[in-house]
């Protein structure tokens, strides 16, 4: 109450949130008390303290802001709304160590299985979800958040819309992650892969969702520049096609309201198309375009060179969005799923090919000119290196969508391997990437703390990669030949166990390169978290506005 | 106009490009997905295939809580050694009561599509409790305290009407006595197993983990693993009438 001032009122935002939250802690309070299992009571009683935390949130906050909402504009220049990204790009941070450790203590289960200690909470089973969980929809979405609510303001040179919902996205976002990672180790999952969360966290997830997206395009609509740059394209693509996906393979019954266990609303199937339709544009729209949209801003800004093809861009964007949403069914060749889904599976995979490489063109020919700075800035050599990984998994991807060679790869560790490739290298590099230019910018710093550390990171890290990828494909081509070996007398020749026990140098080789990569992204912590500490503020020079044609 | 400048009025305008985008990544999934529904000959014709037994059911609910599908799969692939090695390939029948399916997408350990009927009680019960009790090399995590957990006899009864909502034909009387028919399954000594058995055809009566009393969810996953893969009778399975 700082500002003493007659016409402060609070906004029908601000009144409307907190009656909303205030009725939905009351809902929960009733529903932790009514709950048929113990996770549901649990989860019922985090979201009514959550909802408590915010109604708090907000009224606080109303009593110590000024009458005046910010402004959008401060001489001239937009007034940038940087604090629900410095919280998504922390979270980040955060997650992504997490769920880097759980992998390594998965990875180090199947190589020591003693270290499952009989507990049901700390089993692979349960656990592994909670990897996938954590690194792609934590850390990557909390990157896909803080950068896309970044490159939203600054490429349209607009504020970000509302004043209350771009926390409401971030937070909401991260409650849901919450849930359902607490949910995962309480044996609370659908076990649909990378959906595995039950319904009321759908539901959550769906609200934030469509916030997140209104809050995007919103701030697109307030945009100063005629056009509305590629990135955001991509990040449109990935919001609104993210929103289809999860509506489309999620819809279940739960048992009771006050239970967390549902039944998806398909069967067989059905179900098993929607969920790899599902599955793999988790990849192509999630960890694919979300992150192209990354490539697009940050690699020019980085290299301080333009986009080298406008039109190729065009072409990129179209075509992949296009060709990825039928990939799906090449999780599923030589099931029970009809041949002629598993051919057009296969066959649009591998003309995927052609526009995934097109963006890596795109992507890495933008260093026309600026190939020198590769051998000074360790930040930009991340960003280049991730986008030289995602030219590789485009390529093994299409490679192993053939059903013969899938023949020999599916189900074994060479799947893993595939995706680590993209996950470590691709979406993994050009996150940090991102973040190592995202936290000086956001927090206002000349630099980073220290770019050596940032280079101990690259070699770290790539040294962990190399390992843990070219570890899996030995075991997964050797597994998947071992399977199929038969004796000259024309019996198969290894039991399934013998199999298994052939694995086991590989799976130490896999856990050391994963504890590499962790160690990585530990220095990466220090490193942000000393810039943010003691970097030295940069002093802002007003310039005019001007569109750019 | 040239293509390029034609294209701005997606650059131009966030409501037209939302649009666009909605159309273009709508063609793939409704051709692919869509005729799954009403192809009649996604799902072969076959005798057999049944919904799940309570015990089973209950089971289930453990396999997919604990996240057996991760390392297991349950789809065999119409692949010489598979065949030999897991029995037959698998068909788009024997999942089509699986909300959700199990087909899973890695094989840590070995698929269990056909494992049903190949161990012994006794096996799974050592086996769940120290997988490296039978089998030295295992990888998989021990499941000791599935047998200290008993079943809520009668909250089964909620999921098989939540089943029967989402397209699984249970009947009035499956429902009505799903209590009883749990604890008849786990108890060959039950006054229940002959009733039970009318209304599951080729269900298993035994006492899976050993022991006496309420059923123990290790009972039921070894109900639900003793199953699997069982129920269509490959002898008389008409291979030629379901070619697609």
């Amino acid at each position: 109450m700082s500002q003493p001032s007659i016409s402060k009122s609070m906004t029908i935002g601000e009144s409307g949130l907190a009656v909303v939250f205030a009725i939905t802690a009351f809902l929960c309070v009733i529903a932790s008390a009514k709950a048929l299992d113990a996770p549901f009571a649990f989860h019922a009683a985090l979201s009514a303290a959550a909802s408590l935390a915010a109604v708090f949130f907000i009224v606080n906050r109303y009593f110590e802001r000024p009458a005046a909402l910010p402004p959008q504009e401060i001489n001239g220049r937009p007034n940038y709304n940087m604090g629900p990204i410095k919280f998504s790009a922390f979270m980040a941070m955060f997650w992504g160590i997490a769920g880097f450790l759980v992998g390594l203590i998965i990875a180090s289960q199947l190589a020591w299985p003693a270290l499952n200690f009989d507990l049901p909470w700390i089993s692979f089973g349960r656990l592994r979800p909670l990897h996938t969980s954590a690194v792609i929809f934590a850390f990557g979405g909390n990157v896909l958040i803080a950068t896309s609510f970044y490159v939203v303001q600054k490429s349209c040179r607009a504020r970000l819309a509302g004043d209350l919902a771009p926390w409401f996205v971030v937070l909401g976002y991260n409650f849901f992650i919450l849930i359902a990672g607490t949910g995962y180790l309480l044996g609370v999952t659908q076990s649909k892969e990378y959906a595995e969360p039950e319904w009321y966290a759908d539901l959550w997830l769906t609200i934030v969702w469509v916030a997140y997206l209104l809050v995007f395009l919103a701030t697109i609509f307030k945009r100063k520049e005629p056009h509305i740059f590629v990135a955001n394209w991509f990040y449109l693509a990935f919001i609104v096609t993210i929103a289809v996906l999860h509506l489309g393979n999620n819809p279940a019954l739960p048992v009771s309201v006050f239970g967390s266990k549902s039944y998806i609303a398909w069967g067989g199937i059905q179900d098993a198309m929607f969920q790899w339709w599902y599955g793999h544009n988790a990849v192509g729209f999630f960890l694919t375009a979300g992150f192209l949209a990354i490539m697009y801003y940050f690699i020019p800004k980085r290299a301080e060179r333009p986009i080298y093809s406008y039109r190729l861009s065009i072409i990129h964007f179209w075509a992949l969005i296009f060709l990825y949403i039928w990939a799906g069914p090449h999780h599923l060749h030589y099931t029970a799923l009809p041949d002629w889904t598993q051919t057009l599976g296969m066959t649009f995979s591998i003309m995927l090919w052609m526009p995934s490489w097109g963006g890596m063109i795109n992507g890495l020919m933008t260093l026309s000119g600026a190939w020198d700075k590769l051998r000074t800035d360790p930040v930009l050599r991340m960003l280049v290196v991730s986008v030289a990984f995602y030219g590789m998994s485009t390529f093994e991807g299409p490679m192993m969508s053939i059903k013969v060679v899938n023949s020999l790869s599916h189900y074994t560790d060479w799947t893993i391997g595939h995706v680590h490739s993209g996950a470590l290298g691709w979406v993994g590099f050009v996150s940090f990437g991102a973040l190592y230019c995202l936290v000086p910018w956001a927090w206002n710093r000349k630099g980073l703390y220290s770019l050596k550390l940032v280079n101990w990171h690259f070699w770290i890290a790539t040294l962990g990669i190399v390992l843990y990828i070219s570890a899996m494909w030995v075991s997964g081509i050797l597994q998947g030949l071992m399977w199929r070996a038969y004796t000259s007398l024309g019996f198969l020749e290894y039991s399934f166990i013998e199999t298994v026990e052939a694995m086991h140098p590989f799976y130490i080789i896999r856990a050391a390169g994963g504890g590499l990569f962790l160690i990585g992204a530990l220095i990466m912590a220090y490193n942000l978290w000393m810039t943010v500490r003691v970097g030295e503020q940069e002093v802002q020079m007003p310039v005019a506005l001007q569109p750019a044609e | 106009m040239s293509f390029w400048t034609r294209h701005q009025v997606f650059e131009k305008n966030s409501i037209i490009l939302v649009v666009g985008i909605l159309l273009v990544i709508a063609i793939g999934g409704l051709v692919e997905i869509t005729p799954l529904f009403y192809l009649k000959s996604t799902i072969e014709k076959v005798d057999g295939v049944r919904p799940y037994t309570p015990l089973e059911l209950a089971g289930r609910n453990v396999y997919v809580r604990e996240g057996c599908y991760l390392c297991h799969s349950q789809m065999v692939r119409p692949l010489r050694d598979e065949v030999e090695r897991y029995g037959h390939f698998s068909l788009a029948a024997e999942s089509m009561f699986d909300h959700p399916f199990q087909w899973g997408s890695k094989r840590t350990g070995p698929d269990l599509a056909r494992v049903g009927a190949k161990y012994s009680d006794d096996w799974h019960v050592t086996h769940l409790t120290n997988p490296r009790a039978i089998v030295p090399q295992s990888v998989m995590p021990g499941y000791p305290f599935l047998s200290k957990t008993e079943i809520d006899p009668d909250a089964i009864a909620g999921d098989m009407r939540t089943l029967r909502t989402v397209g699984v034909p249970y009947s009035d009387e499956q429902i009505a006595n799903a209590a009883a028919d749990l604890k008849a399954q786990a108890d060959p000594d039950n006054a229940g197993t002959d009733a039970f058995g009318k209304r599951y055809a080729k269900a298993v009566v035994r006492n899976f983990d050993g022991k006496s009393g309420t059923p123990t969810e290790m009972d039921a996953l070894i109900a639900y693993l003793q199953m699997l893969g069982t129920l269509v009778d490959f002898k008389i399975y008409n291979e030629k009438a379901n070619l697609r």
